[in-house]
């Protein structure tokens, strides 16, 4: 099973027209895979998915669920933390209120990440994190707070890495094979959809991290959503990406000040 | 692998993918210190990037390989493939999709599976299947998948791999059949 290039273009054609939806801009390398996955899972045909696409109600959601990636952990890239709260912390503590953006949340491990950070550094109460994504059964997994025990042991391991200096398990409790967030943590926290594809900038923000999200667009797609995530920072906010992505234009970079290459961070100076 | 990058001439009229398995929370500068020991350009592959002759693009650690049908690379963190990110399977599928018949892929010593379905994508798409023979790999179990599942055209021991990466741009010039019997 599997699709050619030309049944994706068709494929990308008949989801913005039939829904609305914008697929025009993503790597054709990835979505070709996501979309091969689908058939399998579903165990259809090419016709049979367009067909689906077009007449079984609530299919396109389950296709959208699917169509994006959604691996995500708690602390990946333990460097990346370390360096947020060594380089990045100490500045965002002079702001009397830090909103953040986790464009892209997907199941939310990131954002909450970054909330036990700002608790363990005492910024929490006059945080607040905003959680984004395309996809409606990543956000409600968000919601719930609560992560499978057994991945728990390698975001153990990831927060150890940080350097943090204390144990993953301050902050959830075990409810049979579920860890769940405590909920003084989840209290300045939002999660909903927005998609950095077709919706605009909706508040203005301290940090804005966008990691491994830019790596599934086209070059000018990439380029339209740095600058929605500019346009979303306050000035001498940050933005974080991931760690093979980059801000691409001169014109970008001159508003930018890199704070550190390696973890890929920047300040908002313009 | 390190030896058929080294011999692969400064003229080489292709790119080269290199798929190693490498865990993400060490860091390794394999690339750097390669470098100065090859006639052709070795470095880590960014996404969007063209794929240029003569230059040898490694997988980062943690990344999928995969490369658009306009020929750049591109990166993709999705799960694991045989528990590998990045899998050779991944990358050799997205190779076969867009280079199809003009592709070589060779498949050297490791630890799993990983690479042999891969193998199988581009024999299907009518590229060359170079396998390293069992008995010369460090770790049989990567050779032996793939000619298990018969997607192995070509099997070298290591000296007749040296000499393959070295008379490469003959066999790509001629678009030739001679490796084939």
């Amino acid at each position: 099973m599997g699709i050619s290039f030309e049944n994706l273009e068709e494929l990308i054609e008949l989801v913005n027209n039939v829904h609305g939806f914008d697929l025009r801009g993503y790597t054709r390398a990835s979505l070709k895979r996501r979309i091969t996955r689908i058939m399998e899972l579903y165990r259809l045909d090419f016709s049979s998915l367009k067909d689906n696409l077009v007449n079984t109600s609530g299919f396109f959601n389950r296709f959208l669920t699917e169509v994006t990636v959604n691996v995500t952990e708690m602390f990946r890239d333990p460097a990346f933390y370390g360096t947020l709260r060594e380089e990045v912390f100490p500045y965002l503590a002079t702001f009397p209120h830090i909103k953040i953006w986790s464009a892209g949340c997907s199941s939310g491990e990131e954002a909450y990440s970054l909330a036990i950070m700002l608790k363990k550094q005492g910024l929490y109460d006059r945080s607040f994190i905003y959680g984004t994504d395309i996809n409606a059964k990543m956000l409600e997994r968000a919601k719930q707070g609560t992560i499978d025990l057994r991945k728990m042991k390698t975001y153990s391991d990831n927060y150890l890495q940080t350097a943090s200096g204390e144990s993953l398990s301050e902050y959830y409790a075990v409810r049979y094979d579920a860890a769940i967030i405590h909920h003084d943590l989840r209290k300045n926290m939002l999660f909903s959809i927005h998609n950095l594809v077709s919706d605009g900038v909706f508040n203005e923000f301290q940090l804005v991290t966008c990691r491994n999200v830019l790596i599934y667009f086209d070059l000018t797609l990439q380029q339209r959503v740095l600058n929605l995530l500019y346009e979303s920072l306050a000035l001498f906010g940050f933005l974080c990406l991931g760690s093979k992505e980059s801000l691409r234009s001169e014109s970008l970079k001159h508003k930018f000040r890199l704070i550190n290459k390696k973890q890929n961070i920047y300040q908002k100076i313009a | 692998m390190f030896e058929m990058l080294k011999v692969f001439p400064e003229n080489l009229s292709i790119g080269v993918l290199v798929i190693i398995h490498r865990n993400p929370k060490y860091e390794t500068n394999i690339e750097e210190s390669i470098r100065s020991k090859c006639r052709i350009m070795v470095k880590v592959a960014e996404e969007k990037e063209r794929i240029k002759p003569a230059t040898a693009y490694f997988a980062p650690a943690g990344y999928h390989l995969l490369i658009e049908p306009d020929r750049s690379l591109s990166l993709d963190v999705s799960e694991p493939v045989n528990f590998c990110r990045p899998s050779i399977d991944v990358t050799m599928q997205s190779v076969a999709d867009v280079y199809g018949a003009s592709t070589t892929a060779v498949l050297l010593s490791g630890a799993n599976q990983d690479g042999a379905k891969g193998m199988q994508s581009i024999q299907q798409a009518g590229g060359l299947c170079v396998v390293q023979r069992p008995e010369y790999a460090e770790i049989k179990t990567m050779p032996e998948a793939a000619i298990a599942l018969g997607a192995a055209e070509l099997l070298l021991s290591d000296e007749e791999l040296i000499a393959f990466g070295q008379e490469l741009n003959n066999h790509i010039l001629k678009s030739d059949q001679s490796w084939r019997n």
